[in-house]
């Protein structure tokens, strides 16, 4: 912990700015505005390299039209995953600086790995991917698409090993130097692959790449669903649309499974944060929380409904096992309560409606009736909206849950792996491990310079997120365009197969994924 | 050689490697207004289309080097210049919008907004560049933490704004022999013919009124040539090389005035990173406080398994910006998926 405090609010030209309370508005508002975009490139990558692959064993136009449609949707999401992606690479350093010094060790080779594992990967091989199609053969592009989702999916490992250790530090050691006359505190790596498998990253890994490939799916789906809706390229529309449904039907079980598999990790490492989750103020047997008001000044909640001893039951696979209450946690030390149940109770809901929207339309298309339904393709129009603020609220859940630190100690065990309480009966943390949140901002900042950045970014993530839904809007309205296939001497292994134009008709006898001849 | 030397070296690679590719991407924001038509402005655009993006990825991964390798020099530096930097990143993300959006839409109002746009973000991502690095070879002033403590309105002095005036010359110049070697042949790229003349010119009393002014006001910039003779060496391959240029146009090879220009940029970064050594940040109140290579850096560990992530991972980082780079060759064509 660095040895300092900074007086707060921080005075500044006559005004009260408070700088952590504003650098922590500016984080959350350009990570959350960021992260609208990688999970959805995440997931839509692994669509487009079926597409594709299929395309190429197949030769059947329609999967070289249905490239091209989504990876024209998938270029303009990727760049401005790109672009606002950038900011966060400086922010560490521009807002908090004394946490990149703590951290920097640690974190910044995990940014660093990203920086060159990934980010060369994807942006370069991105240009062929959307201007390539002429100049390299169907076989390359191929290769290309399949290295920039892979390296899409790098970039989530890295930064998850990065956020993890942040969550839950392993396989470093603190180490106290004196530089000028000045004793300078910070972690550094003792053991690599420690700091990369600590406890949390694995689970926390699945649970955003499925999160991602939820979310690449339902707006798939969406946009399909769009179509069939307008009568419009129906024949694509359905093959992408039941396509996608297997996917998020998979993804959304996976989700549940991995969101348990988490929330037994944060049970064992970060008590606090799961007892804000549940609302869990009174140690003792946890019951799950459906819905509730919590009300963390009085240490209860209203209107509560819950399920008894599933939260043991969930968190430590016995229904009457202790779960570790607000109570036991030092009251400085609690996590915002109302924002970490709120948000994490919007994924869980979330969560459940994808599975029940997902079985209902498989068991529908099973039936052969799904595309009669207009009201169930209305709903899975405006669907989409659901994984983004599920996506969102889950990390809202999981950075939120983690204050009032930005690097979270252990606790404090006993021999056996317990964790341990001392006399009072409270958790204890290794407090020269963790750095307070509000210990890490920058010292040479003043409150007006963030409030001055934080409007300069509203304003231009405003109009970045106008540019990308006016060119999302504008390539959905022209929709999937009919390869040209006549003419091009590269294709002439095509002209066989597709010397008639394309029209719905030539496309209703291939195979789909349910076997069963479309609607 | 120690690892600490080696990292500096090989972030000094990845900040010359981002400046002699962007460079060219910015110096034709900055031509772009001088273009004609509307044709002629998409060919400018397309010129980069497919590279610009994959170029900033070099300033990201100097971000993310720079964080791994030297954390206190990266957290002084950019929480410093934090009014700089939140304007760089207003720059850099409005060019992005302005690349991806002008030719959306016919209206002419609509295109030139946009066009502004590119200009001026690219305009003043150049210049802030250069303010950056004037203000790194004059020195910041730092407490005993290494932590900044002058105002923001301290970066703007007249040294840093000549460095910022002399950055956007020099990218002007790379950006316009770069259009000459991308242009198909027509009235556009004689044009161009003209412009590397000019920035050429305006470059060169640039640079030559930079050097005065460094070798007054920075004693500090020449201290190392006494330690490393062997640094004259990269003033002379420096000079040699901006005199290339006017004689690689005027004998009409294009490629070999763009290695010069490139080699112009890479020998200013190597003097920069000259003038600096064994400083990351200099303290302009008390040379005692500098961050240097070794007390701003991360551990010995870190740093070795760095390098061994750098040598794994830079072979591959140069065969793909080379498949790119050969994918795009040649001249600029206006197709159903350019800008």
């Amino acid at each position: 912990m660095l040895v300092w405090e900074r007086s707060a609010p921080f005075k500044d030209a006559g005004m009260d700015l408070d700088v952590v309370f504003l650098s922590r508005i500016q984080f959350a508002l350009t990570i959350m505005f960021h992260y609208l975009f990688p999970p959805l490139t995440i997931g839509m990558g692994v669509v487009l390299m079926y597409l594709e692959g299929m395309y190429l064993r197949t030769r059947e136009p329609i999967y070289e039209m249905a490239a091209k449609f989504w990876t024209t949707l998938f270029a303009v999401s990727f760049a401005m995953g790109v672009a606002t992606g950038i900011v966060m690479e400086f922010q560490f350093g521009t807002n908090w600086a004394p946490y990149s010094r703590f951290v920097g060790d640690v974190f910044g080779s995990a940014l660093a790995a990203e920086g060159i594992f990934a980010f060369f990967l994807e942006s370069g091989f991105l240009a062929i991917l959307v201007f390539g199609w002429e100049k390299v053969t169907p076989r390359f592009h191929f290769f290309a698409t399949c290295l920039v989702a892979i390296g899409s999916m790098f970039s989530a490992v890295w930064i998850i090993v990065a956020n993890s250790w942040q969550q839950t530090p392993a396989g470093h050691k603190i180490v106290t130097m004196v530089r000028n006359g000045t004793p300078v505190t910070r972690a550094e790596t003792a053991d690599f692959w420690a700091v990369v498998f600590n406890p949390s990253t694995i689970e926390r890994l699945t649970h955003t790449l499925i999160g991602a490939f939820v979310l690449g799916s339902f707006f798939i789906m969406s946009i399909s669903a769009w179509y069939l809706l307008k009568g419009r390229h129906e024949d694509f529309a359905r093959r992408s649309f039941s396509g996608a449904l297997i996917f998020a039907t998979i993804a959304s079980l996976a989700a549940l499974i991995s969101g348990h598999s988490n929330a037994q990790m944060v049970a064992k490492y970060q008590p606090a944060k799961l007892a804000a989750m549940e609302g869990h103020f009174t140690t003792g047997r946890g019951d799950l929380t459906v819905m509730g008001i919590p009300h963390p000044a009085e240490r209860k909640m209203t209107m509560h409904l819950a399920l008894p001893g599933m939260l043991s039951m969930l968190a430590h696979n016995d229904p009457n096992a202790v779960v570790i209450g607000l109570d036991k946690v030092p009251r400085e030390f609690w996590p915002p309560v109302g924002i970490t149940f709120y948000s994490f109770h919007i994924m869980v809901g979330l969560g459940m409606y994808f599975i029940a929207l997902t079985l209902l339309a498989c068991f529908l298309r099973w039936r052969g009736t799904l595309f009669d339904k207009r009201w169930l393709l209305r709903i899975f129009v405006v669907s989409v909206i659901g994984p983004f603020v599920a996506n969102e609220v889950g990390w809202v859940t999981a950075e939120v849950g983690r204050q009032p630190w930005i690097v979270h100690p252990n606790v404090v065990r006993d021999v056996s792996g317990n964790i341990a309480f001392d006399a009072a009966g409270m958790i204890q943390y290794q407090l020269s491990e963790g750095l307070l949140t509000r210990n890490a901002v920058s010292e040479s900042i003043k409150g007006s310079h963030v409030l001055a950045s934080i409007i300069m970014f509203s304003f231009i993530y405003l109009l970045l997120f106008w540019v990308w839904l006016y060119v999302l809007n504008d390539k959905i309205q022209k929709g999937p365009q009919p390869v040209k296939i006549l003419g091009d001497k590269r294709k002439g292994w095509l002209s066989a197969s597709a010397a008639r134009t394309l029209h719905e008709d030539s496309m209703s006898e291939a195979k789909d994924p349910f076997g069963n001849g479309g609607a | 050689m120690d690892l600490h030397v080696i990292w500096f070296i090989l972030l000094g690679v990845l900040l010359g490697g981002y400046a002699v590719l962007d460079g060219f991407d910015f110096g034709v924001g900055i031509l772009h207004p001088l273009a004609k038509t509307d044709h002629d402005r998409r060919l400018f655009l397309n010129s980069i289309g497919p590279i610009w993006d994959g170029n900033e990825v070099w300033l990201v991964v100097f971000g993310g080097a720079l964080f791994a390798a030297f954390p206190d020099a990266y957290a002084t530096v950019f929480s410093g210049f934090y009014l700089a930097f939140m304007l760089l990143l207003f720059a850099l993300i409005f060019r992005a919008v302005s690349i991806e959006f002008r030719s959306k839409m016919k209206s002419t109002g609509w295109r030139r907004a946009w066009d502004f746009g590119f200009f001026f973000s690219s305009f003043l991502a150049s210049f802030l560049f250069g303010v950056a690095v004037g203000n790194g070879m004059m020195g910041m002033p730092l407490n005993r933490q290494g932590i900044f403590i002058g105002d923001f309105i301290d970066l703007l002095n007249p040294y840093a704004l000549m460095a910022g005036a002399v950055t956007v010359a020099m990218f002007a110049m790379h950006g316009a022999i770069y259009l000459f070697l991308k242009l198909p042949q027509g009235e556009a790229r004689d044009r161009v013919r003209g412009w590397m003349w000019h920035c050429w010119g305006i470059f060169l009393v640039l640079y030559i009124i930079g050097t005065m002014y460094t070798l007054v006001a920075i004693p500090r910039a020449t201290v190392n040539f006494r330690y490393y003779p062997w640094a004259a060496a990269v003033v002379l391959l420096n000079v040699l090389a901006i005199a290339n240029i006017p004689r690689s146009v005027h004998r009409n090879r294009p490629i070999e005035a763009f290695a010069s220009s490139t080699v112009t940029i890479l020998c200013l970064v190597g003097l920069f990173g000259i003038a600096l050594f064994p400083n990351l940040v200099m303290a302009s109140n008390d040379p005692a406080n500098a961050l240097t290579i070794y007390n701003a850096a991360s551990s010995a560990g870190t740093l070795w398994r760095m390098l061994i992530i750098v040598i794994i991972g830079l072979p591959f980082v140069l065969a793909y910006t080379a498949a790119v780079y050969w994918t795009f060759r040649g001249r600029v064509e206006l197709g159903e998926h350019s800008y």
